[in-house]
């Protein structure tokens, strides 16, 4: 697999160099974050994007500063996030992938509470209705929904008026309406200098704001860039279905895959309009009916899904043995 | 239910809070965990009338005692077995519940990632019990020395010495139960062992001086002893085993019980730091 290292950029907020995160020791050690690099320019929304246990989280927590790195560096306004804490945590906010509030308080007394420990805190109010909760300020924690506690942990993130923000997932739970007003929102955030990070397992939400994105696997960045970067060198595909009888042989297509079970076929092709053109004119010549005909561009979703099964067919290595502590947390790492 | 548009533009101007200090972040944390104390009937129940309700039995306990001792002083020791009983009831088993409650909810790791402290998480969520234990004391305190007329504390400084002592021990012994402990509910059992040693190993309730000697010798060294006992000498000028002295002499009569009490609070510093659990394993 080709990485393409994303440029970096003069102005850099987070550099991140071969990083690594163990669990555990020993026969039961768990390889989280397996030589990670990434670099974050200011004022960039870039996303973290992965299948299930690809490291996100791991990774993302190592950057805020929640967990000290097993091997390499993580820098934050040139800061370690973790040792130099006091500098680096008044000026990011964090959205975790689960929030934790005390569900017998009130919507207001949770940001009241978390003004008091954030630094030049703007008013809860002002907050709350950045995230459209100003109607619930007066409801205990407990009795929101889902994606209403997701918009509590996103207001808290944003009390502080961060330079950096993490975002953990922030549209899981959330929804269609309410995760495109948090879109619109992150990317306002973003349209004022926001440094956004944040991971995903929505595919259209990385399309829709990053402005760069790596796509994690095994606990390691396998493609990075932008995303006409990433699906760049990816093959488009077209999908047909023959009919019973054709008499006739395929055509024989330059520099495409063809890939044929049953009557199904399925070509893959770095040159989209000439293989197209050459299959249709054959089926054209032989008076051949294409069913269920289907051509489209590489896209990030294929190009996620393709990075996904090409590295499930090989085995990943050392081969992990997960403790049953980290399990769910692994689990849950979207 | 309904989804609010999100309308308002993040501006970054507008008006700005101050920047986030030790006094406010524990303040912050204090005032939300008080809220959460005073909707939790139970804890409130706990912390407000177990220690009181537990006054006639200790008052029982203690007169029975002095039957076959003769000169024990029932007053002074059921207003020390009282005040004992608040920092057990009130810091401890309160505190321990109220640490694991916060870490089921999640609540000590969102924390994490603000701005305040470890340290100040864990003394900011003690704040309401620490509050509430002061001023159960000194009512109980004041209001017993007037109604059994006691005199005033022979060395405030050194009663003062035993309630700090007593109030981080517990806090300390809170953080390491709760590690031990996986719901609110089951913490009922696990503060147990702690709950009986300092009711009645810590002189609260059979005082050291009717005990034998060496098990009174044992008990001078667990961990809520030496604060129990530096409450007693600081009001009574004496631990009950030589007659009362005054503001000078009390301090010799307290050295060990400091020495000890002081090792103890580092003991339970050091295990809440090491054993301490942040999140839930589930």
């Amino acid at each position: 697999m080709e990485t393409s290292r994303p440029t970096r950029p003069s102005d850099s907020v987070i550099e991140v160099t071969d990083l690594h995160r163990h669990y555990g020791a020993g026969a039961t050690a768990y390889h989280a974050v397996r030589g990670v690099d990434l670099t974050v320019g200011r004022g960039e929304l870039f996303a973290l994007l992965g299948t299930n246990g690809a490291g996100k989280t791991s990774t993302m927590e190592l950057i805020e500063g929640l967990a000290t790195p097993t091997g390499g560096s993580v820098r934050v306004f040139g800061r370690d996030p973790y040792r130099e804490r006091a500098a680096v945590r008044p000026r990011i906010g964090i959205m975790l992938q689960e929030g934790g509030f005390p569900g017998e308080l009130t919507v207001a007394e949770t940001g009241r509470s978390w003004a008091g420990m954030t630094s030049g805190a703007r008013p809860v109010e002002e907050a709350l209705e950045l995230v459209g909760l100003g109607h619930r300020r007066d409801v205990r924690v407990k009795q929101l929904s889902g994606g209403e506690r997701r918009r509590l942990d996103l207001a808290m993130a944003l009390l502080g008026r961060p330079e950096v923000l993490f975002l953990d997932e922030p549209s899981t739970g959330l929804d269609p309406e309410a995760r495109a007003a948090v879109w619109r929102l992150v990317r306002e955030l973003r349209a004022q200098g926001t440094t956004v990070l944040l991971t995903t397992h929505y595919l259209e939400e990385a399309e829709e704001l990053a402005d760069r994105l790596a796509i994690m696997h095994g606990g390691q960045v396998v493609v990075a860039g932008t995303v006409a970067e990433v699906i760049a060198g990816r093959p488009s595909r077209i999908g047909f279905e023959l009919p019973e009888f054709t008499g006739t042989a395929l055509p024989v297509l330059a520099g495409a895959e063809v890939t044929v079970d049953g009557r199904k076929v399925t070509v893959h092709t770095t040159g989209l309009q000439d293989t197209l053109t050459d299959l249709l004119g054959w089926a054209r010549h032989h008076g051949i009916a294409l069913g269920a005909l289907d051509a489209r561009s590489a896209s990030l979703e294929e190009a996620f899904l393709a990075i996904a099964s090409e590295a499930s067919h090989q085995p990943e290595p050392e081969a992990p043995a997960r403790p049953t502590a980290r399990r769910r947390l692994i689990g849950s790492a979207r | 239910m309904t989804t609010a548009p999100m309308t308002t533009a993040p501006t970054a101007a507008g008006p700005v809070g101050p920047p986030s200090t030790t006094a406010r972040r524990l303040l912050a944390l204090g005032r939300a965990e008080g809220t959460l104390l005073l909707r939790n009937r139970t804890a409130l129940f706990t912390a407000l009338l177990l220690p009181l309700l537990l006054i006639g039995g200790r008052r029982s306990m203690l007169k029975q005692q002095a039957e076959s001792n003769p000169g024990l002083d029932v007053d002074a020791l059921l207003i020390n077995g009282t005040i004992g009983g608040i920092l057990a009831f009130v810091v401890y088993y309160n505190l321990t519940a109220a640490y694991v409650a916060r870490r089921n909810e999640l609540v000590l790791k969102r924390l994490r990632t603000g701005e305040a402290r470890d340290v100040e998480i864990l003394l900011g969520t003690a704040v309401p019990a620490v509050s509430l234990a002061l001023l159960m004391s000194t009512l109980v305190g004041v209001g017993g020395a007037a109604v059994l007329g006691i005199g005033m504390p022979v060395n405030p400084l050194l009663l003062a010495a035993g309630i700090v002592l007593g109030i981080g021990i517990m806090i300390g012994l809170a953080a390491v139960s709760s590690a031990f402990t996986k719901t609110v509910e089951s913490s009922g059992i696990t503060t147990l062992p702690v709950l009986l040693l300092s009711q009645f190993g810590s002189g609260l309730l059979i005082p050291l001086e009717v005990m034998p000697e060496r098990i009174a010798d044992f008990c001078r060294l667990l961990p809520t002893t030496p604060a129990f006992q530096l409450i007693r000498i600081g009001w009574t000028g004496t631990d009950g085993s030589a007659a009362a002295t005054g503001f000078g002499g009390s301090w010799s009569t307290a050295a060990p019980s400091l020495a000890t009490g002081a090792v103890w609070l580092g003991l339970a510093a050091w295990g809440a730091v090491r054993y301490f659990r942040w999140e839930s394993r589930r």
